[in-house]
């Protein structure tokens, strides 16, 4: 197995440690060439605005479309789950906008509202996930074809969508790795197809 | 339950930066072009280090008017200086809502021996080291994330390089110790001795380590990633600068692409006048903002 870790900017060798210690082969990507050969991509928790413009300027967002288009999963976490949302409240920014779903960001406040808690997520059983949040977004909206798997206090955090993952949360930053393992099985169908 | 102002929320944000540029800015005007640019932070100023060098005096924190119109102008996190060991300044800065402090030696010190107590706040702390010893010194009192000093308001590299190369090479001592030895390092060093062991484990600072003082080219930015640094922060560097959005732009891309010298070469191209530099050597020691701290 062999996962793209979009790398232009964030927390993405966090990221590559998760994969790597459930056995995967990890790839930084930052030029179109480097998106040869993955199963699979994650965008990890940054800067969306940051990740959004150097995404265009370097010429990697179509790419990443049109693998998304042939099945490629991509997960986003944090910045990463901005740039997979279709709609973003208040801005005009770059995005890839894969999935069915409204981003509000900051939706949580500044850095001293950022928080730790303990969710239940869809399918991963009665075990909580301690889940760390940054000046999170949640979902807003969801969409046509769009399954909820977690929530806070009502606020949509997780979601899935056809190939497609969104976490407001960073699954990277704590050593619990179910919520990777949920992403690598996807990655392995794709992997079989491939 | 949730819990705010943890460890693991401090030290994430700094690690949400990573890979990015962090810029000094005096207007929502700039904010707003270091935004556009692709900054991953701005840091709230009334003036540049530069400026703070011209102008003498005691340089304190900003305005609370100046911070809360940069913070109302962008989507981006905001950080803010205060004094070392001026913890009313870093009070004041948490109320406002500033998402890192920086307790800066760029400001005049309002303590001479101590820093803040950097646990006792909710907001998470970023603190300037020339060494392995004071870095974690620092992260001892609470600091998430840690940069070199180098040399503000200068536009010279050099001290940066020094502060990097040095803490790396301490870095690599500590590896190669036995565990017999670790304390005698810890002594000499200054440094708890917890924390030494932690890096002599880990072959890394515990928490993100950036790069600031004396960064002006992409080619600058690209030179302190591949020494090993996490980020990039540039003070006087842009606004300082001819063309500061083209220069901004040009230095996010060098941070992302520090290892491909085609990209550098590319967006290294016609940036116009570069800050004019003030040359470490002819600085009065009187005049380094580094040897402020302890």
């Amino acid at each position: 197995m062999r996962i793209g870790v979009l790398a232009l900017q964030g927390a993405f060798i966090e990221h590559e440690k998760s994969l790597r210690s459930l056995g995967c082969e990890t790839v930084q990507v930052r030029k179109r060439e480097q998106l040869e050969n993955i199963d699979g991509l994650i965008i990890p928790g940054g800067e969306s605005t940051t990740i959004g413009k150097l995404m265009n300027d370097f010429d990697i967002a179509d790419p990443i479309k049109a693998l998304a288009e042939q099945g490629m999963p991509v997960f986003g976490t944090c910045a990463g789950l901005i740039v997979l949302a279709r709609d973003i409240v208040n801005s005009t920014q770059p995005r890839l906008g894969l999935m069915n779903i409204t981003a509000r960001r900051n939706a949580f406040g500044r850095q001293v509202d950022s928080f730790e808690t303990d969710l239940q997520i869809e399918g991963l059983g009665p075990e909580p996930f301690r889940a760390v949040f940054i000046r999170a977004p949640y979902i807003e909206e969801v969409g046509d074809g769009v399954e909820v798997l977690a929530t806070v206090d009502g606020k949509i955090v997780f979601a899935r969508e056809k190939n497609f993952m969104a976490a407001a949360f960073h699954p990277e930053l704590t050593d619990d790795t179910r919520v990777h393992r949920l992403f690598i099985n996807f990655c392995k169908t794709f992997h079989n197809l491939r | 339950m949730a819990e705010q102002g943890t460890w693991k929320v401090k030290k994430g944000l700094a690690e949400m930066l990573k890979g990015g540029v962090i810029m000094d800015v005096t207007t929502p005007e700039q904010a707003k072009i270091a935004e556009e640019a692709g900054a991953c932070a701005v840091m709230a100023l009334e003036r540049v280090p530069a400026d703070i060098r011209a102008a003498g005096g005691v340089a304190r924190m900003a305005d609370p008017t100046i911070i809360k119109r940069i913070l109302d102008a962008v989507t981006i996190p905001v950080m803010a200086k205060c004094r070392i060991g001026h913890f009313v300044e870093a009070q004041i800065l948490e109320s406002l809502g500033v998402d890192y402090i920086d307790e800066s030696e760029v400001l005049t010190p309002a303590d001479e021996q101590f820093h803040v107590d950097k646990n006792a706040f909710k907001v998470p702390f970023v603190c300037g080291a020339r060494n392995l010893g004071e870095a974690l010194r620092r992260i001892g009192e609470g600091a998430a994330m840690i940069r070199t000093k180098g040399e503000p308001g200068t536009g010279d590299v050099v001290e940066a390089v020094r502060h990097m190369r040095m803490v790396m090479s301490e870095i690599r001592k500590l590896q190669n110790l036995p565990e017999e030895e670790l304390m005698t390092a810890a002594k000499e060093m200054g440094a708890p001795y917890n924390l030494v062991v932690e890096v002599a484990k880990l072959g890394r600072l515990p928490v993100v380590n950036f790069a600031a003082g004396g960064i002006a080219t992409p080619a600058d930015a690209a030179l302190m990633m591949q020494l090993g640094c996490d980020g990039i922060f540039v003070g006087s560097g842009i606004f300082k600068s001819g063309d500061p959005a083209k220069r901004a732009k040009a230095i996010v891309a060098a941070t992302t692409h520090y290892n491909d010298p085609q990209v550098l070469a590319e967006v290294s191209k016609d940036l116009g006048e570069p800050m004019v530099g003030i040359n470490i050597s002819t600085l009065a020691d009187v005049d380094r903002m580094q040897e402020r701290g302890w």
